[in-house]
């Protein structure tokens, strides 16, 4: 039988104990256990982006992380951040502009993004095209999606002034 | 009474009709469904043999693991294992021989994915190696073929070619792409009550699953539904192939009686499932001293891998585009897809359109470099006339070429000019970086030209409240497919989109549908959705007219509301009197395109209702001791007709012309000798990212844009065209290549930095050698 291990960690705010498989990935706990379906599994090796999570305030890749090293971790997923509208400027802008087609990058991007709208909002076009380098996106082309987080950075940095 | 104007009405940039689902995660894709009690999880065991035939498979080992529930071998398929959409006999498990690595051999399902995959590596298969043959000359060499050839002609290629003042003979390399949809392969397989079987499938095809799910089973197809929401990007990726997971999912359900999930990890989707076919072109050209094209005898070889799939069309439409925008007054197109043991290469957006555009436009830009002209004033000079010099290959008069305007209007918001005048001095430099420019056209043919797929059904119905439930046989891929046939439910009933419920493609609703694709899916669902609308607002207006007692005429739809005569009611109330008074408020819609046909034994017909056309002007920079390269500005300029969704059209041109871009430059299928694809990943496959968009951008929609044909609301085709505005890209770093070996160089696609600094190298090598022997 598979080792399992108790866990406790905070997920999108609430603290929880859960007993997860020994290899079970971050990502697939969330989806799995948890119902957390926003985020996706698009490669499972850590070059898509599709998986991208906060965890501890910083963005990773949950398909290379295990579940068990989440412990004692403070984990955000896009439902959390959506219910708590810390993304909502963002999540605007990607609906105005059209900045999303079948989806399935989006919540990754967005929290990719969201990092660097927080930490540069004075990013130049340049910085967030390479800032969101590591999310791939098979629809878009970008385009919009740099409009988008061009659009959400301008009205922090605004705010901040 | 000023009259309010409908939200979402047709030729409103209104958004995505998930986008808010997408921004907060809650959109429900095919792996997210709520798994019902007991499901099973399913792996997949490949071939790890190009060609052999199967002696003996053992799975006892596979059973006796902890957690497996049912194993299946084509042996256990108790209907016909064949999942071919065109030919027969495509097994969607191996039967007596293996064809390629990669191709499934058996499945077992298992209580977890985990459980699964370990239980599969105690098959025990005896394979006896057969000679594979991979590549496209073998195939040519051999005659082996997965179709019969197809040839077009007009005039007397040969004959013409002789007398030409001036002939050229070459070849083109154009590599292949996988699709790399961000959701992969997936379908969940639900037995219901008397043997029947729901799917639920990451399908553009759901007919098509239905079908070949139910000829699996040996069932009718009444006892198989297939039900898809959205998937994860298609791209012709999940036309034919979504039935072999389908199909392996469906079959463990029966065997297992339980429910059965399948989703391919990444690296067993792209080992597993077909791609954009790669080409060899040969060609054999002539022209004038001004850079006429006179004649031309061209060669179009396809490696279609081990079955036909939907090679034959692909092939057939890679021939419909060997002309892209240029009158070939003597001309003959060649097309083979050639059997090799390699993946079945399927549908990708332009199907094989892009290819043999491709090679067009290279034989283009090889008489500019011959002649020494600048190349868009080759292409120019070639163009199809609008009354005379328009008849194509395929005997069709093209009846709409906006080609001439597209052009000035591109080339003078490009500053074409002044930047070739401006790169050829910063070439002339001594810099090792080079730069290039180019500038290409487009004219991609609309309709599918297997004619009887031309045809589509929709389903709406009005509930007594005045909303509305909208369906039709057309899938949501990201192309905002749905949106637009909402929008234009809305127009014809004159009620805000957000009336409109879209639901599902299901087939248990719209029967007998054609796949989303061939750019189809507006020009098709919505004409069917406004035939059902109408027929459901021609009831209403009869009955408004004796309610009211107004003549029909006076009875019309604007803004919310009806008008009859004197008296003004809202749509939801005279829905509400109309249900009363037993109107019936729900109906069907069909349409069939009009005037298309092609027949394939004179090759000649009207195989397209009309043409999208685009234009697209890139400048690249080039590291000559590198061969890496950025693209430093795109230009792009697109006919969508009169748009019904500005805001999708533009998210299609953008998106396209990217993976346009990724095709011809980064994305490399790379297979070794014994047939196994190396980049099956996309830690080796390489599609482009946020850093490869071209700095400057510029993307418009041809403002002037009407449909000649009459279309839906007179708007065209755009899911696939806009790939192609992405050979500006592959011919401005050719250009650059030219610059920086001075004369012509060869370039065959995709341009990897490798490729590009590899030419550079040889154009230089044969430049000195030439050099020489003048000496
Ligand atoms: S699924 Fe995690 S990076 Fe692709
Ligand atoms: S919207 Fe489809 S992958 Fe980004």
């Amino acid at each position: 039988m598979e080792t399992t291990i108790e866990i406790t960690l905070t997920v999108n705010g609430e603290r929880l104990t859960r007993r997860v498989a020994a290899r079970q990935h971050l990502v697939d706990f969330l989806r799995d256990e948890l119902e957390l379906t926003g985020s996706h599994a698009g490669c499972e090796h850590g070059v898509c982006g599709a998986c991208t999570l906060r965890v501890d305030g910083e963005i990773v890749r949950g398909c290379l992380m295990l579940a068990v090293q989440a412990d004692g971790a403070r984990v955000d997923t896009i439902e959390g951040l959506s219910d708590s509208g810390e993304i909502v400027e963002l999540q605007r802008a990607f609906v105005e502009r059209n900045a999303l087609q079948c989806g399935f990058c989006t919540p990754g991007m967005l929290i990719a993004a969201a990092d660097l709208v927080a930490r540069k909002p004075a990013a130049t076009r340049e910085e967030i095209r390479e800032h969101l380098s590591g999310n791939f996106c098979r629809c878009t082309g970008y385009h919009a999606i740099v409009d988008a987080v061009e659009t959400a950075c301008r009205a922090r940095a605004g705010r901040k002034k | 009474m000023a009259e309010m104007r409908i939200r979402g009405g047709v030729a409103e940039g209104v958004a995505h009709d998930s986008a808010r689902k997408h921004v907060t995660g809650e959109a429900i894709y095919t792996d997210d469904i709520a798994e019902p009690p007991g499901t099973l999880h399913a792996y997949v065991l490949m071939s790890t043999q190009a060609h052999a035939r199967l002696v003996s498979i053992d799975v006892s080992g596979v059973v006796a693991m902890p957690g497996v529930a049912a194993v299946i071998t084509a042996a256990d398929i108790p209907g016909r294992n064949d999942v071919g959409p065109i030919f027969p006999n495509e097994p969607v498990l191996a039967a007596g021989i293996v064809e390629y690595i990669g191709q499934p051999v058996l499945a077992v399902a298992a209580t977890s994915i985990k459980a699964a995959r370990a239980a599969a590596q105690r098959a025990r298969i005896d394979y006896a190696p057969l000679p594979p043959v991979l590549a496209i000359e073998e195939a040519l060499a051999a005659q082996s073929f997965v179709a019969p050839p197809h040839e077009m002609k007009r005039g007397d290629a040969g004959r013409a070619l002789g007398r030409a003042p001036r002939r050229f003979k070459g070849s083109l390399r154009i590599g292949g792409q996988d699709h790399f949809y961000l959701e992969g392969q997936a379908a969940l397989a639900i037995p219901q009550e008397d043997g029947d079987m729901l799917v639920h499938s990451s399908t553009q095809h759901p007919s098509e699953v239905q079908k070949m799910t139910a000829r699996l089973l040996g069932l009718p197809i009444h006892a198989v539904t297939c039900e898809v929401r959205r998937m994860g990007g298609g791209f012709g990726g999940k036309e034919t192939q979504p039935a072999i997971i389908a199909g392996i999912a469906a079959v463990l359900a029966w065997k297992a009686k339980r429910p059965v999930k399948l989703r391919l990890d990444r690296d067993d989707d792209m080992l597993m499932t077909g791609k954009r076919h790669d080409f060899l072109a040969r060609y054999d050209v002539g022209h004038d001293d001004e850079g006429r094209i006179l004649a031309m005898d061209l060669v179009l070889a396809a490696r279609a891998g081990h079955t036909a799939d939907l090679s034959s069309s692909i092939v057939d439409r890679a021939l419909f585009h060997a002309d892209n925008c240029y009158f070939i007054p003597d001309v003959r197109l060649i097309g083979y897809c050639c059997k090799t043991n390699t993946q079945s290469n399927t549908a990708f957006r332009g199907f094989g359109g892009p290819q043999g555009m491709l090679a067009i436009e290279h034989v283009i830009d090889c008489i500019a470099r011959r002649v020494g002209k600048d190349p868009l004033e080759v292409r120019k000079l070639n163009y199809y006339g609008t009354t005379t010099r328009n008849v194509t290959p395929y005997h069709q008069a093209i009846e709409d070429n906006n080609l001439a305007e597209l052009t000035a209007a591109l080339e003078a918001s490009s500053a074409y000019v002044a930047r070739r005048r401006e790169i050829e001095q910063w070439n002339g430099t001594g810099s090792v970086l080079k730069k290039g420019l180019a500038f290409t056209p487009l004219k991609f043919g609309i309709s599918f030209t297997n004619t009887f797929l031309n045809q589509a059904g929709a389903l709406i119905h009005v509930y007594s409240d005045g909303s509305v439930a909208l369906n039709h046989g057309g899938t949501e891929m990201g192309q905002g497919l749905y949106i637009k046939i909402a929008q234009i439910v809305a127009e014809e009933f004159q009620i805000d989109v957000e009336r409109v419920k879209i639901t599902a493609t299901t087939t248990a609703k719209v029967p007998n549908t054609s796949a989303t694709a061939a750019s189809s899916g507006t020009d098709l669902n919505g004409m069917a959705a406004q035939a059902a609308a109408r027929e459901i607002k021609t009831r209403l207006i009869a009955f408004a007219a004796r309610h009211f007692q107004v003549p029909t005429g006076a009875v019309r739809f604007a803004g919310n509301r009806v008008i009859a005569g004197e008296t003004d009611v809202s749509f939801a109330e005279l829905v509400g009197l109309a249900y009363k008074a037993r109107v019936s408020l729900s109906s069907t819609g069909f349409y069939r395109t009009p005037l298309v046909h092609y027949d394939r034994a004179t090759a000649s017909g009207r195989p397209f209702l009309y043409f999208a056309y685009g234009v697209a002007v890139a400048e690249v920079i080039v590291d000559t001791l590198t061969g890496e390269y950025k693209v430093t500005r795109a230009d792009l300029l697109h006919d969508v007709g009169r748009s019904i969704n500005p805001a999708i059209d533009l998210g299609q041109i953008e998106g396209g012309f990217i993976q346009g871009m990724g095709w011809l430059t980064t994305e490399e299928l790379w297979w070794d000798k014994q047939g196994a694809l190396k980049t099956h990943a996309p830690s080796t496959y390489k599609i482009p990212v946020a850093r490869d968009l071209p700095a400057d951008f510029r993307v418009k929609i041809w403002e002037r844009g009407e449909n000649p044909a009459e279309t839906i609301h007179r708007s065209k085709a755009v899911g696939e065209p806009p790939l192609m505005l992405a050979n500006a890209v592959f011919f401005a770093l050719k250009d650059a290549v030219c610059a920086a070996s001075g004369g012509d160089a060869h370039l065959d696609a995709p341009a990897t930095p490798e490729r590009v600094l590899l030419a550079i190298m040889d154009a230089k090598a044969s430049a000195q050698k030439l050099a020489a022997s003048a000496e």
